[in-house]
């Protein structure tokens, strides 16, 4: 019964979503106020129906139903209450229902803070959001039901992959979809103001929270996603531009230079046909990322079930979203102003020559992902586009960027000069490269690109600390001393200074562990030890371990430094009752300074195991540099300025009522 | 006008190309051997240890070589077809015992049946590397000179018994 | 003021480093030291390495150097072998295209075909950077009045 609720719920929400789509839109073309005035109800009640849908689904799982073929594929009576609820989006049909959540999570948070903007605006964006949600609604029922019956009912489900059932799995795909999802904020705000022909500054200022908030869920999926690889697959690697990973990225990468063109439109109104472009952009990245990885097109590790049908669906869904935006695009955007003139030496050419430098990172990464697929489909053969290539390409791009993030900062608005530049950033400059030799030295070894990379990194520090400096130092007319003028820095500033930090910290991260780091593989027996950068492994035993769902070989290692005992470790080798195939359980031990990593690999005929041993130095400042990126982005978003105006407004607002009644009298 | 519309053309590229891929398969990896010599080999065969196959021993004979494993289920569904193609005489197929036990082998082929003129044994692998062999079951077909000349990847299917190996052979043999 | 604290800032960073990198020797109670699996821990190395180029044709998306499938291991093994008869490195990438064409290799072959993946980033990045040059001097040479009237800065005080 409840699973046929759930899908007449969903049947409802599609209705729902096509009335949202349909009526503002056509209402704000013709001037009309009661189909306008149906968006925001719209929006709410099919978030409504959704959530109710999601919850029937959510209830199938928890209550074992394998009458329901999704569940029985992807759940099992042996599974661990929160994994079964994971399970609900671990599979292509849920994972779409948990999109289609998200949308409408977003459409309602738009509805519910969008008071002070314009009605018709609104009624535009809130339109977009539920075509796009109908679009998905639509996909689902025709091609990806989950609440499709399997009759008659299976004995037990096939269970969630092993490799799935992990706290990381808890958060990954939510906080992935917020983020991907979220961009289409921004590309709806972006399509209304092409329709209505008025994109300026106020729409950037209006745009930006909400793009930057979707901006900060991304950054944390990708980053959860990254950690929770690095922690469970066994392997020790945290990244291997596989195409679901560059699927995630892309829209990250244009999302980052979205943020940034929006300041230069909020700032002079200029560059607004780019800033439009990439709003589209990046949310189009999104659903392409999402045919990438339904459709078989390519090989992934990540990829769900495929069938060629719905990807000729979702092919079909993109080629109508994206080439209508598009088309939009190219007839609107002749009619676009220039806005304000800025020098070509400016704070606002580097953030433009930074937004060039994200989006062709973007793009390589795009050709290296559709390459093997261009040429297959050309009958040019086979070939495989890997890390070494994505590896030695995204680091030459990121570079000059990253030289870029310690001057823009520092750069006049307008009109700039080198000598001052160079002036104030010399011994940025000596500190960076000297702080880098200096580590490198210390690290026990002077390799070039590293060395480079760590200069890098901290001349974002180091220029950071010059614009900190030259805005604390006394002024003439200004009092209260360096707090009070610390008080007086604008949240947004700080903001970009700490996402810039996170970024600084990530790339310190990268470089130190992928030239720092060792491993070993032994065999080991009991009393066995090896050493490993001045740690020492000691095996104590291996035992037998009963799970919930598995069986597991649990080793007990002791880790000293010193002849200090500072940990002990139980990595596994499990194996799930259900789909039986051995899996790895790696156990580490994290601290700021490094990782002590260590892997089961096989049992050999004598009774020994060969384990693996991995030392990685900072690794985790890579997932700090992601956490600390978040923080500058959310203190950036509570600027007063997307809260004043609003204020403000209201303030206008009651002023206008107040001098209407009395002029009524 | 125009250059608004480059992102539009350029997108619809991309779905081309998205499109094309739909019906390829980025799993399936071709072999560079096709119309190369087919390598060298030198091998016991599976139900007599003492005895030796080398290629050149094949030779002047259009033939085909099946690569199987006792321990591979996908083998058992195309078996019976060559079990059958075998006795129709078309050419003579030879079997690659891959990473296997002998016993193992030779159980699998007196419970399944044995369409192999004979069987190469290859318990390391090493015969089935020089020929990209990486997932069994895989089937070539080897001309007169020596040269291969198609390579199917999976079980044999009808189909592809019928529309591509089959006529391939007659085709070898007339020439 | 500031400055001395970035200094300490540096000085205490430097010291992390120091301190993570040290290698000691740590007094052991009774065990025995494990064997290290590679049978030449030189080979092996060099073996690791070239298997992070390889692709793993059995589960496709990993490399040889951390794939668990039978197949990678028995190429792990050709690996060691041919180096141990002192192939190179070319030799023996050579070697595995011959038999599994350019899919097997993660570093994607420099050929006609694949030219425009190569030379493509770079001719994004100049054909990118280039427009933006030319955008910006056309505009320079503009007269004002195409452009909005300038408003002040926030942060105009500099």
């Amino acid at each position: 019964m409840i699973p046929e609720l759930g899908q007449v719920l969903l049947l409802l929400a599609l209705a729902v979503a096509l009335i949202q789509g349909v009526l503002p839109l056509a209402g704000a073309q013709r001037g009309r106020a009661d189909w306008m005035a149906l968006a925001r109800p719209a929006a709410y009640l099919q978030c409504l129906l959704v959530l109710a849908a999601f919850a029937c689904l959510t209830s199938a799982f928890v209550r074992h139903d394998f009458s329901v073929l999704y569940v029985a594929s992807n759940s099992n009576s042996l599974l661990p209450l929160p994994y079964r609820i994971a399970a609900v989006w671990g599979g292509h049909e849920g994972s779409l229902l948990l999109w289609v959540l998200m949308l409408n999570v977003w459409t309602v948070a738009v509805a519910r803070f969008s008071r002070s903007l314009p009605s018709v605006f609104v009624a535009r964006i809130l339109a977009v959001l539920g075509l796009v949600a109908a679009g998905f609604l639509l996909f689902m029922l025709v091609t990806s039901n989950p609440f499709d019956r399997l009759l008659p009912a299976a004995a037990d489900g096939r269970d969630l992959n092993p490799l799935l059932q992990d706290p990381g799995m808890v958060a990954h795909p939510p906080m992935l979809y917020m983020g991907y999802v979220g961009f289409s904020v921004a590309y709806a705000f972006a399509i209304a103001a092409l329709i209505g022909g008025n994109l300026d500054a106020t729409w950037a200022r209006w745009t930006r929270p909400w793009t930057t908030a979707a901006w900060i869920f991304l950054t944390f999926g990708i980053g959860l996603g990254s950690w929770w690889a690095y922690n469970e697959l066994g392997w020790g690697g945290w990244w291997f531009w596989d195409p679901v990973e560059n699927a995630s990225f892309m829209p990250w990468l244009v999302g980052t230079a979205l943020i940034h063109s929006l300041a230069v439109t909020e700032k002079r109104g200029s560059f607004k046909v780019w800033t439009v472009l990439l709003a589209i952009m990046a949310f189009s990245l999104s659903l392409l990322g999402t045919f990438l990885v339904r459709s078989g097109v390519l090989s992934s590790v990540h990829a769900f079930a495929t069938d060629p049908r719905r990807g000729l669906f979702i092919l079909i869904f993109l080629v109508l979203v994206i080439g209508a935006s598009l088309l939009l695009f190219s007839w609107r955007a002749p009619s676009v102003g220039l806005g304000q003139r800025f020098g070509l030496l400016s704070k606002e050419t580097a953030l433009l020559v930074n937004n060039m430098l994200l989006a062709v990172a973007c793009g390589a990464v795009l050709l290296g992902t559709l390459y093997p697929l261009f040429l297959d489909a050309m009958g040019m053969g086979k070939i495989s586009v890997g890390p070494p290539y994505f590896d030695t390409v995204f680091t030459l791009i990121m570079a000059p960027l990253l030289m870029l993030m310690g001057i823009g900062p520092l750069m006049r608005w307008k009109e700039d000069q080198v000598s001052g530049l160079a002036r104030r950033l010399r011994w940025a400059l000596v500190i960076a490269i000297g702080a880098a030799l200096l580590t490198s030295w210390a690290a026990g070894r002077i390799a070039p690109a590293t060395t480079g990379a760590l200069a890098l990194a901290y001349w974002i520090i180091a220029s950071m600390g010059v614009d900190l400096l030259e805005r604390l130092r006394p002024r003439g007319g200004l009092s209260g001393g360096v707090v009070g003028r610390m008080r007086l820095l604008p949240r947004a500033m700080v903001g970009m200074w700490i996402a810039h930090l996170g970024v600084a910290l990530f790339a310190f991260g990268v470089a130190m562990v992928k030239t720092y780091e060792t491993e070993r593989d032994v065999k080991m027996t009991a009393d066995a030890s090896t050493e490993v950068a001045g740690y020492r492994f000691r095996m104590i035993s291996v035992s037998d371990v009963q799970g919930p769902n598995y069986v597991a070989a649990q080793a007990l290692i002791e880790v000293s430094r010193d002849g200090q005992l500072l940990a002990t470790l139980r990595p596994e080798k499990r194996i799930y009752k259900v789909q039986s195939n051995p899996m790895t359980e790696a156990a580490v031990d994290s601290n700021l300074l490094r990782d002590l990593y260590i892997s089961m690999g096989e049992r050999l005929d004598n009774g020994d195991w060969i384990v693996r041993v991995q030392h990685k130095p900072f690794i985790n400042w890579i997932w700090l540099g992601c956490l600390v990126m978040m923080g500058g982005g959310l203190l950036a978003t509570s600027d007063r300025r997307y809260r004043a105006r609003q204020t403000r407004s209201a303030e206008l607002r009651d002023l206008a009522n107040g001098m209407a009644g009395e002029g009524g009298r | 006008m125009n250059r608004f519309l480059l992102p539009l053309g350029a997108f619809l590229l991309l779905a081309l190309f998205l499109a094309l891929g739909l019906r390829l398969n980025p799993r399936e990896v071709p072999s560079p051997l096709i119309d190369k010599p087919a390598p060298a080999f030198q091998a016991s065969t599976l139900a007599r240890p003492e005895a030796t196959i080398k290629r050149e021993d094949l030779l002047g004979k259009v033939w085909v070589l099946n690569v199987w494993a006792s321990w591979c289920a996908a083998c058992r569904d195309e078996h019976a077809l060559l079990v059958d193609f075998s006795r129709r005489g078309v050419a003579p197929i030879y079997g690659l015992n891959y990473k296997d036990k002998r016993e193992d082998g030779l159980g699998w082929l007196g419970r399944f049946g044995n369409p192999y003129t004979d069987t190469l044994f290859d318990p390391e692998g090493r015969i089935g590397i020089d020929y990209g062999v990486y997932g069994v079951p895989e089937t070539f077909v080897i001309d007169k000179a020596g040269l291969i000349r198609y390579k199917h990847i999976g079980p044999v299917t009808p189909e592809v018994l019928r529309d591509k190996i089959e006529p391939l052979l007659r085709k070898l043999t007339n020439a | 003021m500031l400055e001395r604290i970035l200094h300490s800032l540096l000085a205490a960073l430097l010291c992390l480093t120091l301190a993570s990198a040290q290698a000691t020797e740590a007094p052991v109670a009774a065990t025995t030291e494990a064997p290290v699996v590679a049978a030449n821990p030189e080979i092996e190395a060099r073996m690791m390495v070239l298997a992070a180029e390889l692709r793993c044709l059995v589960c496709q998306n990993q490399t040889i150097a951390d794939s668990h499938a039978g197949l990678a291991e028995d190429l792990r093994q050709q690996i060691r072998e041919m180096l141990a008869k002192g192939m190179s490195e070319r030799q023996i990438l050579d070697y595995m295209t011959e038999r599994y064409g350019d899919f097997v290799l993660y570093r994607p072959p420099f050929k006609a075909s694949t030219l425009l993946l190569w030379v493509g980033p770079g001719l994004l990045l100049l054909l990118a950077l280039g427009t933006l040059w030319r955008v910006l001097r056309r505009r320079q040479a503009m007269a004002p009045e195409a452009f909005d009237p300038d408003t002040p800065d926030e942060d105009a005080a500099r």
